[in-house]
């Protein structure tokens, strides 16, 4: 009798050590003040987004710089939902989510026609195609932007640190879904695709994986987590613009730093490279673009010499895992399992 | 008649797209990279070419004599040095290079130059026009800049298909390996390849420039441009590039016309309509 065993030492360490953090995180509003608060929530927002990415760059294969088109999606039907139709800004945020996902079907199966670095540029236009219609719409302030109005914000929570607890606790709720989500997809027989696919493609489908189906279902489900991030984004900024919410550096370049730097095609990397990317930012912005030639230039530099990123090189060393994802056969005899 | 001014306008600012598509095209039929950096390395171009103008005090024109072999050589040492290193199975590192590269050169730019928008003068070609008929007139440059378009192109054609570096050239594209077995150094070959789109871009640059304002941002949009002229036009096809330019520039012209805030909108969506009735664009590779 054989089974399947996902965890190993390190996994079993990682989740004590993840569920500590975890837990002093839930406690931050109690122990932090409010710039601690909003530095964390927007590092959960990038988390979401970098471990997002990195499930349809890193696994899938499918190397997009237009996810920005998701996220400017999710924050403008927060504002049209808070604004024009009176919904509550978290249920806003909760819609967006299928909504983007529906989006997503079309635009998937247009730039699916699209091989690989052209799919990359194609993602950018349907980007682009975005932030000019955003910019047509002159209820949401057209090119110029908008901001939410005071009503909205007040109806979230009465007091301004009320509000700020909820948009940390849902930033940190949103962050942790996404990641469970992906965990429980890695884990599951579509996962296990998924790995065969990022580890050579034309092997996977030659086995029997229909790649195509896979691809589309983690573009869609990726749509649908990036523009529900995207929605708590603009809630956090409370005003948005065409640009702003489109920007390809911002929701994009930062996003394929960090996943490059922690380690991409690894469920632990965007989560290292997140801590790096803001240690980084909080000690280089004052450098304005020398600080954004300098991480052009760690990616390439890491991309060249490091292609697996931190957690890469950490878990080829020394063969940690985090979060119980592997897969090993263990034979019953040893303990006595069931299939 | 106005009509028929703004089409022969989009005609022409599409043989610029079509320069802007060219390198491009060389170089993913060559060795498969699609340059994230191409647009930049436009706009770094039209940054070299106000320089050279500003400090030498030549026309803009003239200063392609310098900014070509510049860009040239810039090209062959950016492949040897660094983007054969990328080249592999694995998608993901000329992809991701290329983008870094992108971030490098915008933010190079604007460290170096601010973020002022700058413009290259030409002098009287740059308002000098003809009257073609009743109402329907041609500015000198914009006909100079189509016609060297279609003069870059025909040259790529040549050296394609009548030149031993052509021959090299389509060997490596169509198998790397055998090719290497057949002697060819295919490291030299991609840097000989990076260095003519290089060398095409700045062509295109220098005319991006005289005709309108740029500053370091703009890279992005004109990579949008040339990606979408060669998808259009159907990949591996030069005088298909040509073409793809030509429908952009017009869809562009008219959406200007209709609604300006439509101008860039309009040729998104013609691109998009084209890659959903015909994915292998209008002309995919009629030869080779």
């Amino acid at each position: 009798m054989t089974r399947v065993e996902h965890a190993t030492r390190s996994s079993r360490i990682g989740v004590v050590v993840i569920s500590v953090a975890l837990i002093v995180l839930v406690l931050a509003p109690f122990w932090g003040d409010r710039q601690t608060l909003r530095l964390l929530a927007e590092m959960f927002t990038f988390v979401a987004l970098a471990s997002l990415w990195n499930l349809l760059a890193g696994y899938a294969g499918l190397v997009s710089v237009g996810q920005q088109a998701f996220v400017g999606l999710g924050g403008y039907l927060l504002f049209a939902l808070a604004m024009l139709l009176d919904v509550h800004p978290v249920a806003a945020i909760l819609i967006a989510g299928p909504i983007g996902a529906l989006v997503a079907i079309p635009v998937a199966a247009l730039m699916f026609r699209l091989r690989g670095a052209y799919f990359a540029i194609g993602t950018w236009v349907i980007a682009e195609v975005f932030r000019l219609l955003a910019s047509q719409i002159s209820a949401l302030g057209g090119g110029s932007g908008i901001s939410l109005p005071a009503s909205v914000v007040v109806a979230m929570a009465p007091t301004r640190q009320a509000r700020e607890f909820e948009i940390y606790w849902l930033a940190l709720a949103l962050a942790v879904v996404i990641l469970g989500a992906i965990v429980a997809l890695l884990r599951s027989r579509h996962g296990l695709a998924l790995t065969a696919i990022r580890d050579n493609e034309l092997t996977a489908q030659s086995i029997g994986i229909d790649v195509w189906r896979i691809k589309f279902i983690v573009y869609v489900l990726t749509a649908f987590g990036t523009a529900m991030i995207g929605a708590l984004i603009f809630l956090q900024k409370l005003r948005i613009s065409p640009d702003t919410a489109f920007s390809v550096n911002d929701w994009t370049a930062f996003v394929i730093f960090i996943t490059v730097i922690g380690g991409i095609g690894k469920i632990e990397g965007p989560i290292i490279g997140t801590i790096i990317f803001f240690a980084l930012r909080q000690t280089l912005a004052d450098l304005g673009s020398l600080y954004l030639l300098l991480m052009g230039a760690v990616a390439i530099v890491v991309m060249l010499w490091a292609p697996k990123g931190l957690w890469g090189m950490i878990s080829e060393r020394l063969g940690w895992q985090a979060l119980p994802l592997q897969r090993r056969l263990v034979t019953g005899k040893e303990t006595g399992g069931k299939l | 008649m106005q009509w028929l001014n703004v089409i022969l306008q989009g005609v022409l600012i599409g043989g610029l797209y079509a320069m802007f598509a060219a390198g491009l095209s060389l170089i993913f039929g060559v060795m498969r990279l699609v340059n994230i950096a191409h647009g930049d390395l436009i706009v770094l171009a039209a940054y070299i070419s106000l320089m050279v103008t500003q400090s030498v005090g030549i026309d803009p024109i003239n200063s392609l004599l310098i900014v070509v072999p510049a860009m040239a050589l810039l090209g062959y040492a950016l492949q040897r040095g660094l983007l054969n290193l990328t080249l592999g199975d694995d998608l993901l590192p000329p992809l991701l290079v290329t983008f870094g590269l992108s971030i490098i050169i915008q933010n190079g730019l604007l460290e170096f130059f601010t973020a002022d928008s700058r413009r290259l003068q030409a002098g009287l070609i740059e308002v000098e026009t003809f009257q073609l008929a009743q109402g329907l007139f041609i500015g000198a440059l914009p006909l100079i800049q189509f016609a060297v378009a279609i003069l870059v192109i025909a040259g790529l054609q040549v050296l394609f298909y009548r030149t031993a570096l052509g021959r090299a050239f389509r060997a490596t594209s169509d198998d790397q390996s055998v090719a290497q077995l057949m002697g060819l150094d295919t490291r030299h070959v991609f840097a000989m390849a990076m260095a003519l789109s290089l060398a095409v871009i700045a062509i295109a640059g220098v005319f991006l420039a005289i005709r309108t304002n740029f500053d370091p941002a703009i890279g992005p949009a004109r990579l949008i441009f040339g990606f979408e002229a060669v998808i259009i036009g159907g990949l591996g096809n030069m005088w298909g590039t040509l073409a793809g330019g030509v429908i952009l520039g017009v869809s562009q012209a008219i959406g200007a016309q209709i609604d300006p805030g439509w101008q860039l909108l309009a040729g998104h969506i013609v691109f998009l309509a084209i890659l959903a009735v015909r994915p292998q664009g209008l002309f995919p590779r009629i030869s080779g």
